[in-house]
């Protein structure tokens, strides 16, 4: 393929990972800025998110885009629940200490992963998208002085990845609305910025620290609800979104949410991009090393203000 | 008697049962004991950055492995003896810790974790690549024949079961040394407050640096003693996981106190062995008393121990 | 102490007394006599402890399932037939989690603590390369079922031998005639970018520029990738066939969007089974392959031609004729590679009479039985097809399948023959000592 083509698909495929990275990230990010605390086990609320979509696609039935309407809407609430029930009976009570935090979430992974592999079982299994058609993509080419429009061999995409783009800006465009609009942000950027001030003022800080750990694991479930008609549901699935959010928090600095997101896309998308140019496994070295250096030389992420 | 003597006294006595046990223990208590005391060689160099100085890494897979892909490349490549393939994979693991440190300790808390992490996984990934020689993810075999230390068997249970103490031992007692020297003290200074260390003139950064080389070099050491000992090389020894154990071991057992690692190590092991006995969601009982663990011991095995009744454990 | 899974001995209806003879090809019976007496004749009713490193975690547990279903059923029939010499097999099963450290432990649990006579059963390669050293220290006989060419290249030790399912160098080998002459003479290969991917990288290279071919493009990719469309506009426009071996969880991911890259038009496309193993032709997403080619191991799908052997193997191990659980039919098997825990047991079961096995003192009689064996017929035992074994290189080599995907299910395009997969020797084991 040429290479204009060639670099507009994988800009659009590293679309499709920045938006669910991102979703996953901001979670995280959410978790991380305001309980400071290392969730290991963010991966696995985004798996349940997605074993949580199959079951409940498979129980629905009828045309796939009933069953997965009602999964997107539920799903992350479940996981929600199960995440604030987990902040309620370990967390708090090990008073969100870092070291802790790090051992008893590592519990909590075991603990996840295994339950499902007893339940849904080892094998990767498949949601049929609520709509799927493929795209052709045009492209541009200049014959005789003018500019002509083509279809290059293999340059396409779904409508349903251009959906999960669609999908997760409007859910981030809704964080941040809540974030920075509403009582209910303005309750937990306060008790981001300043936990101490934050209880002066009343605010109830371990409800609000639930409600966060909550919010932030429904938005890995909603990543993984997204993603999961184009991967599959599997019980191992939670490793890779772990690294790679936490990367892009750190990435974008600590306490910033567009930070996040602007992290999020330039990961998904570069990974996509930098396999273009370079053998995989190669384009993964350099992309790792990469993140190494931004952080040896912007330690506090490229847009944090505070100290780790 | 004095605390030092105590805890020379328990140090030397562990070592010392453990002596004694290579010749009472059945044959599978045997051979487990040997991988754990190996493995709890890389819980102490890994509790030397994290519990004494207060560095958390999740790089230390990056150090193992290039101990044992040091100490087994020579062997499979150029056909080294044994004991210049240790220390080959020895003084790579020292090389590497060094050069880690110098880029990794600019960054602290996360941003540290997360640089050491890149580095393991680039590392990880390099094994991958360069499969025609490292075999990849399915890794290599070092024969028997060639794993023989001047004319010692290495594959010889007791042989074996005695290297693996040596490695150990020799660990231990170096973090016991460190514990009560200057250098070992400014290391804790630096972990309970950085910036008074710094004030009170101390150069922080060569301190941290040689921990990460001290640290990154048992580490290599264990890796290139497991590779060599039980004959397997391979990748799967530099994934993340392998980064996660030990600080799992050390955190379980008790970060910050000697007996700690090997605590936490003997520990996870019999965990996961004999939970596997009674089901196969074994991980599950894992998990579950990990989450124990934090809730009622905080401190770890040892660590619980020390503040509740052995205030003098080092 | 340890959870055993242990196989009780049934009595069936069948009255005929099975002969205890590899390849009568008789219908297998079982004796009508209790259990007492069936057994009464051992020199020693101590079961034979058969150690089986099964993946029930990690990446490989869905395939360690099968295993475990396929192991039981053989054992079962065993038994059934009275055992071997007289006593009755146990199957006692320890989780490896897919990984090399924890199936090193495992090994010398069989040998120093459970007393198992062998180790068997392991799939993926690296778990069986980590663990192979400590079966040959612990001079524990080692049969893994994992289709790696491991064994036969010489890394390993004399006490591991592969006798019940072929390797991936003889398979590849075997496909390149087919490819070239039926599919095409420009491939472009897509694999993962490790030593599994590697071996089908090397090996069908050289295989097919052998027969005329060429490679157009190597496409490796990275273990954990899963999208994959980024990597597809590396395929030259000039290919004619496409060779696809990817694994893992993933893999439903990479056929759709290969289907969704290539849309109506695609070349032709030879893939290995590997990647649909417990997984219906028939999911949403997959219809693309419609037309597509597969190296099947063993086809999943019961033939025009199927044989008795295959049908009374799959009656024994609850599968129907579109390969998936009698009980569950969205419940897809490991067909292609579930058989070899099957004839590998029955491979033991021949060398252990053969050698008059009585203990572990025998287990040097036992290797030394195995590698004396060279034909096994087409039979109950070997349900996949005849095979023969290489004493000195510890594999065995049989016939491999290629079917067509064909309104939904997988139907026998071509059968090679047993010579078209085998290459010279790389080692010969039998020089070692034991």
């Amino acid at each position: 393929m040429e290479f204009g083509p060639y670099l507009m698909l994988a800009t659009l495929e590293g679309a499709v990972t920045a938006a669910v990275l991102s979703l996953t990230a901001v979670g995280l990010s959410l978790v991380f800025g305001v309980m400071r605390v290392v969730n290991v086990a963010h991966g696995e609320f985004f798996m349940l998110g997605a074993i949580l979509a199959w079951w409940v696609t498979s129980l629905i039935g009828g045309h796939p885009a009933l069953g997965f309407g009602v999964a997107i809407l539920c799903v992350p609430v479940l996981v929600g629940v199960v995440a604030v029930a987990t902040d309620v009976l370990i967390l708090k009570k090990i008073n969100y200490d870092p070291e802790r935090t790090i051992v008893a979430t590592i519990g909590i992974l075991y603990i996840i992963q295994q339950i499902t592999l007893m339940s849904y079982g080892p094998d990767a299994r498949p949601i049929e998208a609520p709509f799927n058609t493929r795209l052709a993509l045009p492209w541009i080419e200049f014959s005789g002085g003018q500019p002509q429009l083509y279809w290059p061999w293999g340059l396409s995409t779904t409508t349903y990845k251009i959906g999960v783009i669609a999908a997760a800006s409007v859910v981030l465009t809704g964080v941040w609305l809540v974030m920075v609009r509403t009582r209910l942000g303005l309750v937990m950027r306060a008790t981001q910025l300043d936990r101490e001030m934050a209880m002066a003022f009343g605010i109830p800080v371990e409800r609000v620290y639930a409600l966060v750990f909550g919010f932030g694991a429904a938005l890995a479930a909603l990543a993984a609800v997204l993603i999961v008609p184009i991967q599959q549901a599997h019980y191992l699935m939670g490793g890779d979104p772990l690294l790679l959010a936490f990367i892009v928090v750190i990435i974008g600095g600590l306490g910033s949410l567009p930070g996040t997101v602007f992290a999020a896309i330039l990961i998904g998308v570069s990974d996509g991009i930098i396999s273009v140019f370079f053998s995989p496994t190669l384009a993964k070295i350099l992309a790792t090393l990469l993140v190494a250096l931004v952080l040896v030389f912007k330690p506090n992420g490229l847009f944090g203000a505070r100290r780790a | 008697m004095s605390d030092l003597r105590k805890s020379l006294c328990l140090h030397v006595g562990l070592l010392a049962i453990l002596f004694v046990l290579q010749f009472i223990l059945p044959a599978y208590h045997h051979g487990n004991l040997a991988r754990i005391m190996v493995l709890a060689a890389y819980a102490v160099g890994y509790n030397i950055l994290f519990g004494y100085t207060g560095l958390l890494s999740l790089g230390h897979a990056l150090f193992f492995a290039t101990g044992m892909y040091g100490m087994g490349l020579l062997i499979n490549q150029f056909g080294a003896q044994p004991a210049s393939a240790l220390i080959g994979g020895l003084f790579a693991g020292a090389l590497i810790s060094f050069f880690l440190g110098l880029i990794a300790l600019r960054t602290e808390g996360v941003a540290f974790m997360i640089v050491t992490l890149m580095f393991a996984q680039a590392g990880y990934l390099l094994i991958l690549y360069f499969g025609a020689y490292t075999r990849g993810d399915e890794g290599f075999v070092i024969q028997q024949a060639e794993r023989m230390l001047w004319n010692i068997n290495l594959s010889n249970p007791t042989i074996r079961y005695f290297a693996a103490l040596f490695v150990f031992s020799i660990s231990m007692l170096a973090t016991l040394r460190l514990v009560h020297t200057p250098f070992g003290r400014v290391l804790i200074a630096i972990r309970e407050n950085e910036e008074r260390a710094q004030m009170l003139g101390y150069d922080v950064f060569r301190h941290k640096l040689a921990a990460v080389v001290l640290s990154g070099t048992i580490a290599a050491m264990s890796g290139a003693a497991y590779g060599l000992l039980f004959g397997y090389v391979g990748a799967s020894f530099a994934s993340v996981q392998y980064s996660i154990f030990p600080l799992l071991w050390v955190l379980l057992g008790g970060a910050g106190t000697v007996l700690g690692p090997f605590v936490g190590t003997l520990f996870m092991f019999y965990l996961i062995d004999l939970s596997s006995g009674i089901t196969s969601a074994y991980m599950l009982i894992a998990g579950i008393t990990l989450v124990l663990l934090t809730l009622f011991a905080p401190q770890g095995l040892v660590g619980e121990l020390r503040r509740r009744v052995f205030r003098w454990l080092p | 102490m340890t959870k055993s899974n242990k196989t009780p001995a049934k009595s069936t209806r069948r009255a005929a007394l099975k002969t205890l003879a590899l390849g009568a090809g008789g219908v297998a019976a079982a004796s009508s006599l209790p259990l007492w007496a069936r057994f009464a004749s051992a020199q020693s009713a101590e079961p034979i402890r058969v150690g089986f490193q099964v993946h029930r975690t990690g990446i490989g547990a869905a395939y360690g399932r099968w295993y475990d279903r396929t192991t039981t059923a053989a054992v079962e029939l065993i038994n059934e037939g009275g055992g071997i010499n007289g006593r009755p097999v146990e199957i006692i099963a320890e989780d490896d989690g897919t990984d090399p450290k924890r199936g090193a432990e495992v090994i010398e649990k069989f040998a120093t603590q459970h007393n198992c006579d062998i180790g068997f059963g392991t799939l993926f390669s690296h778990v069986v390369i980590g663990s192979a050293p400590r079966a040959g220290e612990l001079k524990l006989p080692y049969f893994v079922v994992s289709e790696g060419h491991h064994v036969a290249s010489g890394m390993l030790n004399r006490y591991t031998l592969q006798p019940g399912i072929t390797d991936v160098k003889s398979q590849v080998q075997a496909m390149a005639p087919f490819v070239a002459d039926k599919l095409g003479k420009k491939v472009t290969m897509i694999f993962p970018d490790f030593a599994f991917g590697h071996d089908h990288r090397d090996y069908f290279t050289a295989a097919i520029e052998a027969q005329g071919g060429q490679v157009l493009e190597h496409i490796a990719i990275p273990p954990t990738e899963t999208s994959f469309t980024k990597y597809f506009p590396k395929i030259p426009r000039d290919t004619e066939v496409i060779y696809h071996v990817m694994v893992g969880p993933a893999v439903l991911t990479f056929v759709k969007e290969l289907g969704e890259f290539f849309g109506p038009q695609r070349p032709e496309m030879f893939g290995f089974i590997d990647s649909l193993e417990a997984v219906d032709i028939g999911s949403p997403g997959l219809e693309f392959l419609e037309g597509t080619y597969f190296w099947e191991g063993n086809p999943r799908y019961a033939q025009a031609d199927q044989s008795s052997y295959d049908k009374f193997f799959r009656e024994r191990v609850n599968v129907d004729g579109n390969g998936a659980s009698l009980s569950d039919p969205k419940d897809v098997s490991t067909y292609a590679h579930m058989f070899g825990c099957w004839e590998t047991l029955h491979v033991v079961k021949a060398g252990m009479e053969a050698s008059g096995y009585q203990g572990s003192m025998d287990r040097g009689k036992l290797i030394e039985a195995v590698e004396d064996m060279t034909n096994m017929p087409h039979s109950n035992a070997h349900p996949q097809g005849a095979k023969i074994f290489n004493g000195k290189t510890h594999q065995v080599f049989g016939h491999q399948y290629i079917t067509k995907v064909t309104n939904g299910k997988l139907l026998l395009a071509h059968t090679t023959s047993i010579e078209d997969t085998m290459y010279p020797d790389e080692v010969d084991y039998t020089a070692q000592p034991l």
